[in-house]
């Protein structure tokens, strides 16, 4: 009876040592698994964009015209309209993130004023962006076109300047909190000091807060950047999809992404897919980098 | 130089630009307020019982519904969930256990570059994995990408979660002679649980209106589908199809789908952030 209790008591002990190494092999096999997607996403883009690098090569990247019924490709284009809408979001939404960044980190750290302002940027990340675009597309089109009436351009109303305009309401909260928090890391004995002095307090933050977080700040801009670059449905809906490179701010254009969208279940040949993927690899690596850059930045002045 | 001039400019150099961060800071709430109010005052007119139930009409026919596409979604996402869920958690665990060590180094900034991916890029690779070797379209597809789309979140909010809970904690466990599985499922993950709830429902949140990753795998349906393996409808797919048509009748549908889809996404988000108050977790 004993020896009998004694060997269940063992095949269980034996059952938990083994449950228990195969919980360990599913935790590294998870970890592992997350290392395999990555890489296979990326040897996916690749593998699937050799017929275009092939028989495009290198000049692929700074052809003018975008021909699929002639098979000519050329993604100048769309870089120019990705590089055109991102930097114009950039540059509108800078004011306001940091604006932001600045009253909820050192105005207003608490209370129920900044945290209805906390929580409407977080809602604004929120939003999904077939939502920033549909609105756009039936308000803020109409608005543009106006407003293009008046200064006298081609009143298209869709193009570079209204994504644009999309683009910065959705990749505000981004810079907007990762600046908030880099500035609530600003030792207070710093700006103490600076107070001691006899300064007011926007020369406080001019002198003291901006260049301590000068390189938080500048990281939260590369996120935002990040965004803007990948940003698909806003874009594609308000752009106006033309392929070709934009004339001005206010014409119509394309970015990699929307043009994807646009296109990629219409390719139908090898090399027109092939090529819309090359812009996707290309649209990856950016972003890639551009992310990688900002989050090293974050980790090196958190841990300073 | 009079001093007392200059002090006075200062300060008031300091108040005119205290004055104008707060005005732009502020200026942030009136886009959403305006895309909140112009979308409920559009949608909500539409929203009966027959949009809730019906499926589509033909265009210039009145009438007809959205129910396919609210039942695609609720599929797709479920779907989603229950593919990105274990993994993401599990993940979460391994990144919180192995602080150092090169395959979690490896590991994390795989996570890392996978939050940074653009939706579009998913979407293409997950055509060649799963819609091209199936040779259709369908919302398993569209759920596998949604579920990449998850990961990152769901991985990042439990190890930070995980990270917070204290070491004695796991210690006391293994004292009492606890096998190592038994510490993190019963002791470890049942504290940080709140914190990985709130972790799912932003995840959720965040994938339930995603469009881009489903244009080229559930791609979308005018008829009612449940079956997984077939393409399927979802709301967003459903707004951008009829947000971008000339048809008025179209538009209308789509306000009435944008009010249900912006109400349960910002719905989501506002739960979570209650809970996590309640809770007291950070994120």
């Amino acid at each position: 009876m004993d020896v009998q209790k004694l060997k269940t008591k063992a095949k269980s002990s034996n059952g938990m040592i083994r449950a228990e190494s195969l919980f360990k092999r599913t935790l590294v096999g998870v970890g592992i698994a997350m290392i395999v997607l990555v890489v296979g996403l990326m040897i996916t883009l690749i593998i699937e964009s050799i017929p275009s690098m092939k028989n495009l090569g290198i000049k692929y990247l700074w052809g003018r015209t975008w021909d699929p019924v002639n098979n000519v490709y050329g993604a100048l284009p769309f870089l120019i309209g990705t590089l055109l809408t991102s930097f114009l979001a950039l540059i509108i939404s800078i004011p306001f993130s940091f604006a932001i960044a600045i009253y909820l980190g050192e105005y207003n750290p608490k209370g129920w004023l900044s945290n209805f302002l906390k929580n409407t940027v977080e809602l604004i990340a929120a939003v999904p962006s077939v939502i920033y675009g549909f609105w756009g597309l039936l308000v803020l089109v109409p608005l543009v076109r106006s407003l293009e009436i008046k200064v006298g351009v081609l009143p298209y109303g869709i193009g570079i300047f209204t994504a644009s305009l999309i683009l910065a309401i959705m990749i505000i909260p981004y810079a907007a909190s990762l600046g908030r928090e880099m500035i609530r890391l600003v030792p207070s004995p710093l700006k103490e000091g600076a107070y001691s002095l006899g300064a007011t307090r926007y020369e406080v933050i001019k002198n003291v807060v901006i260049p301590y977080t000068k390189s938080g700040l500048f990281a939260g801009i590369l996120l935002s950047l990040g965004r803007a670059l990948g940003e698909t449905m806003a874009v594609t809906m308000v752009i106006g999809n033309t392929s070709m490179i934009p004339d001005s701010i206010f014409g119509p254009g394309n970015t990699m992404a929307s043009v994807i969208a646009n296109e990629f279940t219409e390719a139908d040949h090898t090399l027109y897919l092939s090529a819309l993927i090359e812009l996707g690899l290309v649209l990856f690596i950016v972003t890639v980098i551009i992310n990688m850059i900002g989050k090293r930045i974050i980790k090196r002045f958190t841990n300073e | 130089m009079n001093k007392n001039v200059n002090i006075k400019y200062r300060m008031g150099k300091s108040r005119f630009i205290q004055g104008l961060i707060i005005f732009f800071a502020f200026l942030i709430t009136v886009p959403l307020l305006l895309i909140i109010i112009y979308i409920f005052r559009e949608g909500i007119t539409k929203i009966n019982w027959a949009f809730l139930t019906q499926i589509p009409k033909p265009v210039g026919e009145a009438g007809g519904g959205i129910v396919n596409a609210l039942i695609g979604s609720i599929l797709i996402v479920l779907t989603a969930s229950v593919i990105a869920i274990p993994i993401g958690i599990l993940c979460g665990i391994y990144l919180s256990e192995n602080k150092t060590g090169r395959l979690a180094y490896w590991s994390r900034l795989s996570v890392d570059v996978l939050q940074g991916v653009p939706s579009i890029v998913i979407g293409i690779v997950v055509y060649f994995w799963v819609v091209k070797p199936i040779g259709t379209f369908s919302a398993v597809s569209g759920s596998i990408a949604l579920a990449i789309m998850m990961l990152p979140i769901l991985v990042r909010s439990t190890e930070e979660t995980l990270k917070l809970i204290p070491f004695s904690l796991k210690e006391a466990g293994l004292a009492l002679g606890l096998p190592y599985h038994k510490v993190i499922l019963k002791v470890i993950v049942p504290c940080g649980i709140s914190g990985i709830l709130s972790g799912i429902m932003l995840s959720i949140a965040r994938i339930a209106g995603e469009t881009a990753p489903l244009l080229f795998t559930a791609f979308g349906n005018p008829y009612l589908n449940t079956n997984l393996a077939r393409p399927m409808q979802s709301l967003p797919l459903m707004i951008f199809n009829y947000a971008t048509s000339p048809y008025d009748e179209w538009h209308d549908m789509a306000w009435g789908a944008a009010l249900i889809l912006l109400f349960t996404v910002l719905l989501l988000n506002i739960i979570t952030k209650l809970t996590t108050r309640r809770w007291n977790v950070q994120l």
